[in-house]
């Protein structure tokens, strides 16, 4: 009967199809060549092909981390190839002109391109392997001079402001992974909220990995202006394929003066088969600047795919009262591993960050937390409040918590909270005898213990957290 | 109503029932006393199914249909109730939402349309008066934090909402003050009905003061050594079990 657990946390991946799309693929290998065609093929200007091969050559100079708390064999990064685009994507005059196959694909993951077909009040940006095939309400958001575009084509209409902020947060010399996305980045969004302007709707980008032996590249930048606010949402699947795919992608955010930004993922890539074998490789750098006074940056994400994350979505708080935010469920399930949290660095005066962490391992599955709270010299009255809450699901799998905490101002307040609890048979049974199924009652226990989290998250994506997270643990509880 | 024949459980390869037989009808309420590690709690857990004991033989007929084979969900939903004697907690999910989960999950099984939250909330206000429970209960996670009177208060508050058919108190007494145990026995009395029944799990006698019963069965190594009506309950608080031992 202990087979309640086991089984309650293995589904099926929904999302593992792949299209029959005709693309445009570079042959493998990374070279400075290589770099240079990518930049070719998107008609880049002269200083953004410099600063890619800037950062290919710091990349060169680099070591791969291994301090990660994960273990995989050596990636081969000639093996693997760097630009995949679908051939149908011309410049597209609207929605409308997307390949036809593309719509069916992004309707299979229940994600509408036809505008009066979607959600209302969302706008979204859609990028195929390597490159966006469409972003919707662009009208709509243009009318309240909100910039929604790919990455791409904001270096083509708005070079300054790409200029500007490109690497203002994550410099290209950041990290390895940051460095090698820099140097061959596809595409991504791009997002301006202009001064005084709260973006009318929610903004959401749609990520799809198709292409086999492809890695995915992709660099978003948001930056909300002085008075500014915005939301935003990210989505990720991937096909099931028994090798690994890296994706190493970079998030940069900007807050200015009085401004916020609000940033939710829920990242459902593939995670590999019930043995371990395949899955994303997802090795992401995320940072926000809330640069201004007042000003606020919000991470929110719910990470229940890949076989590998690794990622630590952080702030840097440098304006004079600004605030940042973590707040994340991550599940591990069968032979998964994660090792992700946040950096919170307070270097303006009473500057305030929350941070609220929820790992869930279940299988064999590793799920470590690892987060580092720093408070600057000049940092005058900086607060943390850290929660980090792991919970076990059957007895092979791992919890491990690293936090790193430096203090050097005399008046910050840190506090660091940790828990750990066990799903047990006994609370299934709890739930069964009041007539709950098992799996029900799993859903139940999970949610309860995320709860704090999923609050966060807009409301039709907490629902679909909810659910995504049942499905990742379907067949854990035995 | 339920009906025992021969039945054995244990659990990790240890029998610890060893032949059961017990019957049980509508609107009688059934005392099993014994001493510690006699099986009381194994017989109320096997009835209720938990998968952590293995049936290692006979049967247990409830209303006609073999008890033993069903999942623990199924048998709650027909209408078996085990007021727990350690409640679980369940951090992060409120009473009112688990409340009105495992209610709805019964109606369903009884081909009855859920009810919504609102329409929840006044059939559990009422249900609270029972065991004077306030109302700040309702969004506080299940036994999170609880004392002991509390969760015991709660497990009679689930079954008052669920309104089972056989109720199964597992030493519901255990860690109570006396105004807490007058509560609890307060709420049970509310409940009987001539179409339920109650067992009684308890080690002491003073829990059959407030809810009296109609048979007291004495467990003693897994067997029911002896049965009688209130009065033997009356004769096990004077003489203690030991008599009863020696005679088994």
């Amino acid at each position: 009967m202990s087979t309640t657990i086991e089984s309650l946390v293995n589904r099926e991946y929904q999302y593992g199809f792949v299209s029959d799309i005709e693309s445009d693929t570079v042959a493998a290998g990374l070279s400075e060549e290589v770099v240079r065609i990518i930049s070719a093929k998107k008609h880049e200007p002269e200083w953004l092909l410099d600063w890619r091969l800037k950062a290919y050559r710091r990349w060169l100079t680099m070591k791969e981390p291994h301090w990660p708390n994960v273990t995989y064999p050596p990636i081969d990064y000639q093996a693997a190839r760097y630009w995949s685009a679908p051939t149908s994507v011309k410049p597209l005059q609207s929605i409308d002109d997307v390949d036809p196959e593309l719509v069916r694909t992004y309707e299979k993951l229940g994600i509408s391109l036809n505008e009066q077909k979607f959600l209302s009040g969302v706008a979204v940006d859609a990028i195929f392997d390597s490159v966006s095939v469409g972003t919707t309400m662009k009208e709509e958001l243009a009318s309240h001079g909100v910039i929604f575009c790919s990455f791409g084509d904001a270096v083509k209409e708005h070079p300054e402001l790409v200029r500007k902020y490109l690497g203002s947060v994550v410099p290209y010399s950041d990290n390895f992974f940051a460095a090698l996305n820099s140097a061959v980045f596809s595409d991504g969004s791009f997002c301006y909220v202009p001064k005084g302007v709260k973006c009318p709707m929610e903004l959401s980008t749609y990520f799809r990995i198709n292409a086999a032996d492809t890695g995915q590249f992709e660099r978003t930048l948001i930056i909300a202006d002085e008075g500014a606010s915005v939301s935003y949402l990210e989505g990720c699947t991937a096909p099931k394929r028994s090798t690994n795919q890296l994706h190493a992608a970079v998030v940069e955010l900007v807050a200015l003066d009085n401004a916020s930004v609000k940033y939710s993922t829920v990242q459902n890539w593939y995670a590999g088969d019930e043995e371990g074998k395949g899955g994303i490789y997802n090795f992401v750098t995320k940072r926000g600047k809330a640069a201004g006074v007042n000003s606020k940056i919000s991470w929110t994400q719910v990470e229940t795919g890949s076989a590998i994350t690794w990622k630590y979505p952080g702030v840097l708080l440098v304006g004079d009262n600004s605030v940042g935010e973590f707040y994340s469920v991550a599940v591990v399930n069968n032979y998964q591993q994660a090792d992700t949290g946040t950096k919170m660095i307070h270097i303006g005066k009473n500057t305030k960050s929350t941070i609220v962490s929820k790992g869930i391992s279940a299988g064999h599955g590793n799920n470590s937390y690892r987060g580092r709270v720093k408070v600057m010299p000049r940092a005058e009255n900086a607060r943390n409040y850290t929660q980090c809450d792991s919970m076990l699901i059957g007895n092979r799998c791992g919890a491990h918590t690293f936090p790193y905490i430096e203090v050097e101002n005399r008046t910050a307040t840190v506090e660091h909270e940790a828990s750990t609890s066990k799903i047990g048979e006994d609370q299934i049974f709890y739930c069964k005898q009041r007539g709950i199924s098992a799996e029900q009652a799993v859903s139940m226990i999970v949610s309860g213990f995320c709860r704090e989290v999923f609050q966060e998250l807009p409301m039709e994506f907490a629902l679909e957290a909810q659910q995504l997270l049942g499905i990742t643990l379907e067949g854990s509880v035995g | 109503m339920l009906d025992i024949t021969a039945l054995r459980a244990g659990i990790a390869e240890r029998e610890i029932l060893k032949g059961i037989d017990l019957n049980i009808k509508a609107g009688e309420v059934h005392a099993v006393m014994g001493p510690n590690g006699s099986g009381k709690s194994t017989l109320a857990q096997v009835l209720a199914g938990n998968p952590a004991y293995e049936v290692l033989g006979g049967s247990a007929t409830f209303l006609g249909e073999e008890l033993l084979e069903l999942e623990p969900e199924i048998r709650a939903q027909k209408g078996v109730f085990l007021a727990f004697q350690y409640p679980v907690e369940i951090p992060g999910v409120t009473n009112a939402y688990f409340l009105r989960s495992a209610y709805n999950e019964i109606r369903k099984a009884r081909g009855e349309e859920e009810v919504d939250p609102l329409d929840f909330l006044d059939i559990i206000e009422d249900r609270m008066k029972l065991v004077e429970m306030d109302s700040s209960m309702l969004n506080r996670s299940v036994n999170a934090g609880f004392s002991g009177g509390e969760k015991k208060r709660n497990e009679i508050l689930q079954m008052a909402v669920l309104q089972p058919k056989l109720a199964i108190l597992d030493e519901t007494d255990s860690g109570l003050d006396i105004d807490a145990l007058r509560i609890v026995a307060g709420g049970v009395n509310a409940l009987r009905r001539p179409d339920n029944a109650t067992i009684v799990v308890t080690h002491y006698q003073r829990l059959l003061n407030y809810i009296v019963p109609d048979f007291v069965h004495v467990l003693a190594n897994g067997r029911i050594v002896r049965s009688g009506g209130k009065e033997l309950a009356l004769e096990l608080e004077e003489r203690g079990y030991d008599w009863l031992l020696d005679a088994a």
